[in-house]
């Protein structure tokens, strides 16, 4: 047998459908669902574009076989907006307010990626302590996304949406002020590195 | 990519019997979903190994750590017990590939990687590796030896081997327990460095497993004394593969001998390059730079740079002894 019997959830809804055994997670979403947010860059898995989060965890899904992915929840940048309230994402409202994106391309692996990367675990190759859980500054962003490419070089906004998502509540714990936004904390960390503020 | 069948293998015992000439086992498929989209890997049968094989970390009676070989690299790299106990080999899978492939990459996946090679992964190429007695187009004159070996290869094969996580495992002193067809369920154990082999005049086997034989554990030996440190060196800040790199474990006594060294090298040859020379010079020796330089020339008085990749013969001399002066007291 070279096809198969896939069930999957993409975006909360349950989608069952025979596939070759060839077919990609991407190409699925792409080809079979429609769901062309998700991007195929280079498909090779070393460009990120086609990021998604499956089960929770973000991948790449121009590697990861649909026929290997039977059962698994899948969420793409199309489901990253409330379900209810369309409202989007706090980090895709990030990114519109950093500006973060040129041509947009790599954009919905961004989203993914850092939707994924924000949840995930422990220390980075950059973490001097293993055994710390680090804040997640500028350098261990840039760290923790070195797997989404972006040939238009937004990495800078990239990095300060990213961080202006991450660090506002630890950060005003540190303060003490509540009012400091992110835009605020994100700004700071760029003075504090020496690229000057707003 | 050739069309295959797939099966979702139930145990360890069950992917072995699934096996057949023309069979891969899947893991996480970052490297072999590639190859096959590549048509540098053509399987017949993908037997999905992910649901048959531990992805479990647990302790090992000795005081080791045994590592399902179905364990993710993200899931490792995360473990407590592996940043408290192993840093060495935390550190190590923490500086390989990006945050998405390592959610998905197995352990026993990373070991069986295949080699970065452009001409290995470029089938208008000739290469012993893929096609054997095609020729090494590596070693042709004009050839990018950039990132081609220094240790170990022959005129068949100059690739390396890309895994961090093996040079680590390898400067541990970890096993690697297999199951096969033919061992009767008994199952056998392959010291690191000694799972790979160097490439001699059949680079197409980059391992020593047998037809059909599936990794199924690591197991680490009680962490050894010492301080340790994985250094990684690349074209970029992260997401590269490393032109050379080394993991290192250095115990020096109060009276400034080293009780234990262990130094492994990636990026240099077809295996991850256990530096013998090294660890046997520094052992009982007054540790210091001078030391430290000496011993590092002579391992690589034994490398065989190609046209074109000499720099890697200074640039890793020079990791041995900065990673192991930064290791004293």
């Amino acid at each position: 047998m070279r096809t198969s019997h896939v069930t999957v959830t993409v975006n909360g809804d349950p989608r069952t459908l025979e596939v070759d055994n060839r077919t990609s997670v991407l190409d699925l979403l792409r080809e079979r669902l429609a769901l062309t947010g998700t991007k195929k860059g280079c498909d090779h898995g070393q460009c990120g574009a086609c990021t998604v989060l499956i089960n929770g965890r973000r991948l790449n899904s121009c590697l990861a076989l649909a026929v290997a992915h039977d059962g698994a929840d899948i969420r793409t940048v199309e489901g990253l907006a409330d379900g209810d309230t369309q409202d989007l994402h706090p980090l895709q409202r990030a990114f519109l307010r950093h500006d973060a994106f040129q041509c947009g391309y790599c954009t919905p692996g961004q989203l993914c990626s850092a939707v994924g990367m924000i949840s995930e675990p422990g220390p980075s190759a950059i973490t001097a302590d293993l055994m710390s859980d680090p804040p997640l500054t500028p350098a261990e962003i840039r760290e923790r996304m070195s797997g989404n490419l972006c040939r238009c070089g937004a990495y800078v906004n990239i990095v300060t949406a990213i961080g202006s998502e991450v660090s506002p509540a630890s950060d005003a714990a540190i303060s003490g002020d509540e009012s400091i936004t992110g835009d605020d904390v994100a700004y700071s960390w760029l003075a504090a590195r020496g690229r000057g503020g707003r | 990519m050739r069309a295959f069948s797939y099966a979702r293998a139930a145990s360890p015992d069950d992917a072995v019997a699934r096996y057949r000439p023309g069979a891969v086992y899947l893991g996480g498929g970052t490297n072999l979903v590639d190859l096959m989209r590549l048509g540098v890997a053509a399987p017949e049968h993908v037997i999905d190994v992910t649901g048959a094989v531990s992805d479990e970390i647990s302790a090992t009676a000795d005081g080791g750590l045994r590592i399902g070989a179905c364990v993710r690299n993200s899931d490792l790299a995360a473990d407590r017990v592996v940043c408290e106990r192993y840093p060495l080999l935390a550190r190590a899978v923490l500086t390989g590939a990006s945050g998405q492939i390592r959610n998905a990459a197995t352990v026993g996946g990373n070991l069986l990687q295949r080699t970065r090679c452009p001409y290995f992964q470029d089938v208008s190429m000739r290469c012993n590796k893929r096609a054997p007695g095609s020729g090494c187009q590596a070693t042709e004159p004009g050839a990018d030896t950039e990132h081609m070996a220094i240790f170990g290869h022959s005129p068949f094969c100059v690739a390396t081997h890309p895994s961090d996580m093996a040079v680590a495992l390898t400067a541990l002193g970890a096993r690697v327990r297999v199951t096969g067809p033919d061992d009767g369920g008994a199952g056998r154990v392959l010291e690191m460095p000694g799972l790979h082999r160097l490439p001699d005049d059949a680079p197409d086997r980059d391992t020593d497993l047998r037809p059909g034989e599936l990794i199924t554990a690591v197991e680490l030996p009680p962490p050894p004394n010492g301080r340790s440190a994985y250094r990684k060196v690349r074209e970029r800040a992260s997401f590269a593969f490393a032109l050379v790199s080394v993991a290192a474990v250095l115990d020096v006594g109060a009276d400034g001998r080293a009780r234990e060294c262990r130094v492994a090298l990636g990026g240099v040859a077809h295996i991850p390059w256990r530096a013998t020379a090294v660890e046997r010079l520094v052992l009982g020796a007054q540790s210091g730079p001078e030391a430290f330089a000496r011993a590092a020339d002579a391992e690589l008085r034994a490398a065989r740079p190609l046209p074109g990749n000499g720099y890697k013969v200074t640039l890793a001399r020079n990791l041995i002894v900065s990673v192991l002066a930064e290791l004293m007291p």
